[in-house]
């Protein structure tokens, strides 16, 4: 299991090597590694609808209880077979889609990453390793959507999509380890077991704002949705696998796996309903408003996604079933849609659903594809899609307030139908413009995919038996428990909810024939921008920005005095505040040893020579000066027997002169700038500083010893490490990874010196 | 500074002082003295060299760019750190053989370290030092 969730990284690692041979015909291979985990996944499909319990373990880092613990329940078996299934058919659909970019091992490569990511998120027990999945999703949705790097609008959108699913990343750790302090254990398992402990506890409300914010970010849920449209920048097979079938359906994945943990609290339930409610109707009516095909389909994912967390919020056991099922129908007509819409895009250039007419009669299977996929979309009888619709105004109806939610669903499915017509049928219909005639159909892989999920769309419609026991059954385990009762049929006989679909049918239809996309409609939502929440946190972003550029430049101004000011200014005031709140130190000069000849002697010439390196007018006498103040700190150090460290010192001080006198040749010659006026605030500041480091020198004398550590490093020097010299011992053996670490420090600092010096700018570089 | 007396001088000291390093850091472990102090003895003989008898000289005397040392000495320490793991010890444990060898006494991993230090303190010290001077003779 381990190596199923890994793969993807090991051929992406390995794709690194052969380079060439992969970017062209090779490049199809590739599909094997989907392809075989999805057969990995269904062999694994009996066991788990029998409800076995498939757990794998494998040690991270036990001591911490972070593991990477694999649960195959029902809820993950969904999510795994759609991210192989349809991951199987992107793979295939892009080594065509992408034939002879230069970079197409690296997307595929992207692509093996972010399914591994996937999987590895989906099949998480353990909720550490479960956020690192989470995060490598991001992460590799922000290189896919960034693919086309030289197009300025793709990295921004980019960017602006891993600061929100990023920024929300945090939100849900924060959540996560809560949860985990909470429960004693970062195992979901284990929280389910625990789960009343974790609703009564205080911090209950803190830790479902922090998943719910972590989630509505990843599930592009109102207001942080704007990602998403966003994101359409990608590559079309991105788009239809990141952005539609999969990853933005993490968040909806991750709650529903918290579901028997969370919910079942008001807090919980009217979250979900309200945001994924308004999200759904929202998105919906965007969706009216735009022209280009992506840009629909995008405001139709949001849309759906807004359904899913609606439907989890609603939290019956119908709507459980709903989830299950619409998950699934969506995944196979958005995809789809996509996919079409790659299609079109790839052979006409256009993507202005305006524009585009009559390509059935140069693209016939793909428009079969588009036709289908619509339709299940729509939720047309005997199509996949009309079950789902169906489960869901059963499960409104059946929750409290069935009339509000029952009209929100009903509005958001009529605009939804409008949307898939829009993106699946308009561009089939009607007269062929001649711009088009030369149209013709691409190769096989890139027109089997659309039509295999458009197809398969239909058949579960005709036949959901073959889904209910197996894959809807067990994810309605999962969430509630059980799953008495629960049947997919295709014909629930005569009641309301055949009167709500034909409602349904009959208006989107009608709606479709009615009314055609404009770009007067979008330049009229466009007005509104100033309002949308896309510009509010944006603007909320720029400000933090223009907020940290201003912070920055006030401490860090790039002149070593200031910093040096701000420093000792710092230190100064906040002890003198301490000393002044806390009264005198206690400083008791008759325990004072008696000053020796030479340590008088010493002092003097220390405080002669200071005198100088202030008051000399000659760079060459400071610097002489000041290590002679070096030299007689060696000699203090000699006198209370600190050998190595006067060894030292004496050595540093000698470089340190040698590496002065080099620089100083490049100086210009002394001159006095400063004023008197600056000569006595840093007076002042000097010696407050200093009066302040010599009371706490002396006071520090006052505290008793603690001279346990030192007397164990005496004691077990020679013992455990055969060394006889204290100090060295500390340094290669006892603190030895300090000391590899301070090495590596030095390293740094020298290629520092090294290429800031060597360092030559082309003029012309240099901005 | 190119006087005759610190050019013979240093031609006797550079020899002689990187002796004393060599023998600093091998007595670290019983005595005051180590492979950071040594380093900086061995990189001071470097120096002393390069002010009598230019740096040029010392850089033909070098042969290869003291920053070669950086990677080796580096490597040296983190290696002797590693080799304990293939007895099955921690990373970083104290190994040593249980004779000690003539004139140098015991040896174990913990010199190795130290031997790794001290050729990390002289590459970064000269590799400051002398793209410092280099860079200030340049633009003169």
């Amino acid at each position: 299991m381990l190596l199923a969730v890994l793969s993807g990284f090991l051929v992406a690692a390995s794709l690194l090597f052969p380079g060439r041979p992969l970017k062209g015909k090779g490049s199809v291979l590739l599909t094997l590694l989907p392809a075989g985990l999805f057969i990995y996944f269904c062999s694994l499909l009996p066991q788990a609808a029998a409800g076995e319990r498939l757990f794998f373990h494998y040690p991270w880092v036990p001591a911490m209880g972070v593991n990477f613990d694999f649960w195959l329940d029902g809820l993950s078996m969904v999510f795994c077979l759609l991210i192989t299934g349809i991951g199987t058919l992107i793979f295939f659909y892009a080594s065509s889609y992408l034939k002879g970019h230069p970079y197409l091992d690296r997307f595929l490569g992207y692509l093996s990453m972010f399914m591994s990511a996937m999987l590895g998120l989906v099949l998480s027990d353990n909720v550490i390793s479960l956020f690192v999945f989470w995060e490598l999703t991001s992460i590799t949705s922000f290189f896919l959507i960034g693919f086309n790097n030289d197009s300025e609008a793709s990295r921004k959108s980019s960017m602006l999509a891993l600061a929100i699913t990023g920024g929300g990343g945090f939100f849900l750790m924060a959540g996560l380890v809560l949860m985990g302090t909470v429960a004693g254990s970062y195992s979901v398992q284990e929280m389910i077991a625990g789960n009343a402990l974790m609703k009564n506890h205080a911090l209950y409300g803190v830790i479902c704002f922090l998943v719910c914010a972590g989630a509505f970010t990843k599930s592009a849920q109102f207001p942080f949705h704007f990602w998403l449209p966003g994101a359409m920048k990608a590559p079309t097979p991105v788009s239809a696998y990141l952005h539609s079938a999969t990853m933005v359906k993490a968040g909806v994945y991750l709650l529903a796996r918290l579901t028997p943990v969370l919910g079942n609290h008001p807090y919980w339930s009217l979250t979900l309903m309200i945001t994924g409610g308004f999200t759904m109707v929202y998105a919906a009516v965007h969706s009216l408003f735009r022209t280009d095909l992506k840009s629909i389909l995008a405001y139709s994912t949001i849309s759906a996604l807004g359904m899913l967390v609606f439907l989890i919020g609603v939290g019956t056991g119908e709507a459980f079933t709903a989830m299950a099922v619409f998950v699934l129908v969506h995944a196979l007509y958005k995809a789809s849609l996509f996919l079409v819409t790659g299609v079109i895009d790839h052979e006409t250039g256009i993507r202005d659903v305006t524009r585009l007419s009559g390509l059935q009669k140069v693209l016939l299977p793909v428009a079969v594809a588009g036709v289908l996929a619509a339709l299940s979309g729509g939720g047309i009888p005997l199509t996949f899609g009309f079950i789902g619709k169906d489960l869901i105004y059963e499960a409104t109806m059946r929750a409290g307030n069935a009339g509000l939610l029952t009209a929100a669903a009903l509005l958001t499915n009529i605009l939804l139908l409008y949307a898939g017509f829009v993106a699946g049928i308009k561009p089939f219909t009607g007269r062929l413009s001649e711009a088009f005639q030369d149209v013709h159909l691409p190769p096989l892989s890139m027109w089997l995919p659309p039509l295999l999920l458009a197809v398969a769309g239909v058949v579960l419609g005709l036949f959901p038996g073959v889904l209910d026991v197996p894959v809807v059954g067990p994810v309605v385990t999962a969430m509630q428990g059980t799953a008495e009762g629960i049947h997919l049929h295709i014909w629930h006989g005569f009641n309301f909810t055949l009167l709500l679909s034909a409602v349904t049918l009959v208006a989107g239809v009608g709606f479709y024939l009615l009314r055609k996309p404009t770009h007067k409609a979008e330049l009229t939502i466009g007005r509104l921008g100033f309002i949308s929440p896309q510009r509010l946190i944006t603007g909320a972003a720029r400000g933090v920005i223009r907020f940290s550029d201003w912070f920055t430049i006030l401490f860090q101004n790039g002149y070593l005095r200031v910093y040096l000011q701000y420093i000792v200014l710092f230190l100064t005031v906040l002890l003198g505040i301490r000393y002044l709140g806390e009264g005198r130190p206690e400083i008791s000069v008759s325990q004072f040893s008696e000053i020796t000849v030479y340590e008088g002697v010493v002092s003097g010439v220390i405080l002669l020579a200071i005198l100088v390196t202030i008051l000399t007018s000659s760079r060459l006498t400071a610097i002489a000066s000041l290590s002679v103040v070096g030299y007689c700190i060696c000699l203090l150090f000699v006198f209370y027997s600190a050998p190595d460290l006067a060894m030292t010192q004496f050595t540093i001080d000698t470089l340190t002169v040698v590496l002065f006198v080099l620089v100083l040749f490049k100086l210009p010659a002394f001159t006095k700038i400063s004023t008197t006026a600056v000569k006595v605030r840093d007076m002042v500041m000097a010696v407050a500083f200093g009066t302040l480091i010599t009371i706490i020198a002396l006071e520090v004398l006052e505290e008793p010893v603690n001279k346990e550590i030192s007397r164990y490093y005496a004691e077990n020097a020679y013992v455990l490490a055969k060394g006889k010299n204290v100090v060295n011992v500390i340094l290669v053996d006892f603190r030895g990874l300090d000391t590899m670490v301070e090495i590596t420090v030095l390293t740094i600092a020298a290629i520092g010196v090294f290429s800031l010096l060597k360092l030559k700018i082309n003029p012309a570089e240099k901005e | 500074m190119k006087t005759i007396i610190l050019k013979t001088a240093s031609r006797y000291l550079l020899p002689l002082l990187l002796l004393f390093s060599v023998f600093i850091l091998l007595r670290g472990h019983y005595l005051p003295g180590g492979g950071f102090v040594g380093g900086l003895v061995a990189a001071i003989s470097f120096v002393l060299h390069a002010f009598a008898n230019g740096l040029s000289n010392t850089r033909l005397l070098l042969k290869y760019h003291p920053r070669i040392l950086i990677p080796i000495g580096l490597g040296l320490s983190l290696l002797s750190g590693f080799v304990p793991m293939l007895f099955g010890e921690p990373f970083m444990k104290g190994l040593w053989f249980p004779e000690p060898l003539p004139v140098i006494g015991m040896v174990g991993s913990a010199l190795f370290f130290d031997i790794g230090v001290y050729f990390v303190v002289i590459g970064v010290t000269l590799t400051i030092l002398f793209t410092i001077s280099e860079t200030t003779q340049l633009e003169e």
